[in-house]
């Protein structure tokens, strides 16, 4: 089953996409995701894959062409990164309002200013609000699959929405990796060809993104964010069968040697997999200490989140990025008003790091885990603290 | 608004809103939003029909007698057409 190969993951990601035989294509290159399309236009080229290539002259092309191709009834791909990101914000969140099964491949990267072409969660950060499903891969493994399971997910007639599945810039996107790729009649047995509900043809006339007077918009906004609350359903169901066929497990939290764990890390995209070398040191060390890796950020898995601090005295959440005069960085925000109910909460330690292409190392965690495990279990000061900070 | 058909519910909204039905915008009146209406001078009008071509609703017909009038189930009462006609055969006259 499958075929292992070494890889730079932004062309895995690109492979896994072809795997998906998309219709089209439309993309516009940006650092660090830029290898991706790039890969994408040389496989359409080399006659691999029977897909429309449409080069853009902007992300807002980008995912507008998408769009009207998904409205016509074409399996559509693209990629993107930061600024371009922010480019094709105006269409981000119709893509969602007019439940377009749009996959994006996210390599995430540093909001300018300053101008930062490294990697942190700000560009992500910055359209959380815009009906997409996310997801975080934490190596290229789970990028190859993320984007392979994304197609069926966004497609499905319970769901019908955009997906964005985020990879670390340079972290992920540029390292090369031994993954498993499945080959193509898998993806073929696991991927059935995309049935729009409606699409635009003259025999079946319909329209798309229309106006919605106050008289309606309430109601369509309350509709999708029922559709994107139940997509989780779908998400777990299309897991569930992504182990049968394929053998990885994915959950929207995955534990790490949770068992017995007194504190616990809690970390998105790939600082998951060096948390884990850090976790491996002190429990040989003999602390309790156990890692949380949230791969589902959209719907945000409330129920999973709940039941995977039980038992946890002290929770430290990794934010790689900031909201500016907020209470602390966005994931941990969103985690301190997911357990406010739980009157077993534990005590909530916020680092907000590796911003902008800042090296994060095992030694940082361990010394992150050391302070709150060791301070006296009185919460900070502060509802946040940055590390690795000059002057801090 | 006669032909109003909201979703009763949000879970009657069809996905994406999408609207099944060729051409149903016309059920929507927009004439209701009105406070103006324009008044044509058949007197002064010399059927150029300037009035025709620039209206952005659409909504101004050329009766059988060449002269023109607007469908005031959906003028809304801008006004183009009356700053348009340079013979000045068309005047805004409030509602009501």
């Amino acid at each position: 089953m499958g075929k292992r190969k070494g890889m730079e993951i932004a062309l895995a990601a690109a492979e896994a996409a072809a795997l998906c035989r998309p219709d089209v294509i439309a993309a516009y290159p940006i650092t660090p995701n830029t290898h991706i399309p790039e890969h994408l236009s040389d496989i359409v080229a080399e006659g691999r894959l029977d897909a429309e290539f449409i080069c853009v002259e902007s992300e807002h092309s980008a995912l507008s062409a998408c769009m009207g191709a998904s409205g016509a009834g074409a399996r559509v791909f693209t990629a993107t990164s930061s600024q371009g990101l922010l480019y094709m914000a105006e269409i981000m969140a119709i893509a969602s309002s007019m439940r377009l099964p749009v996959v994006m491949a996210l390599g995430n990267r540093a909001l300018s200013g300053p101008l930062n072409i490294w990697n942190d969660h700000s560009d992500i950060m910055s359209q959380r609000d815009t009906g997409w499903i996310s997801l975080f891969a934490s190596h290229g493994q789970e990028v190859i699959d993320m984007v392979i399971q994304s197609f069926r997910i966004a497609e499905d007639r319970d769901v019908m929405l955009p997906i964005n599945i985020n990879l670390d810039g340079f972290q992920l996107t540029h390292v090369v990796e031994v993954m498993d790729f499945p080959l193509q009649e898998e993806v073929d047995a696991f991927l059935p060809v995309y049935k729009p509900y409606a699409s635009l043809h003259p025999d079946h006339p319909c329209s798309m993104g229309t106006l919605g007077l106050p008289e309606i918009f309430a109601e369509a906004t309350r509709a999708r964010e029922a559709a994107v609350v139940n997509s989780r359903k779908t998400i777990l169901k299309v897991w569930d069968e992504w182990e049968k066929r394929f053998g990885r497990r994915y959950e929207p939290i995955e534990s790490y040697k949770m068992k017995g764990a007194e504190v616990a890390v809690l970390t998105m995209g790939s600082m998951g997999e060096t948390a884990e070398v850090a976790i491996d040191a002190l429990r040989e060390k003999g602390v309790p200490v156990g890692l949380l890796k949230l791969k589902l950020w959209r719907p945000f898995p409330y129920e999973d989140l709940q039941k995977a601090v039980k038992g946890v005295k002290s929770l430290i959440v990794m934010d790689r990025a900031v909201s500016f005069g907020g209470p602390g960085g966005p994931v941990a925000s969103e985690i301190r008003s997911a357990l406010y109910d739980d009157p077993n909460r534990p005590d909530l330690t916020n680092y907000i790091f590796g911003l902008g292409g800042r090296d994060v190392t095992v030694e940082d965690f361990i010394t992150m885990i050391d302070k709150v495990r060791l301070a006296d279990k009185k919460r900070p000061k502060e509802h946040y603290e940055f590390y690795g900070v000059r002057g801090e | 608004m006669a032909n109003k058909r909201w979703p009763e519910n949000w879970q009657d909204v069809t996905p994406g809103c999408i609207v099944s039905e060729p051409g149903s915008a016309s059920q929507y009146h927009t004439g209701d939003w009105r406070a103006q209406r324009p008044i044509w001078d058949n007197t002064k009008c010399i059927k150029c029909g300037v009035c025709y071509i620039f209206c952005p609703e659409g909504c101004i017909i050329e009766k059988e007698d060449g002269f023109f009038e607007a469908d005031l189930d959906y003028c809304k009462g801008c006004g183009i057409c009356a700053h348009e006609c340079w013979p000045l055969a068309i005047k805004m006259v409030e509602e009501g």
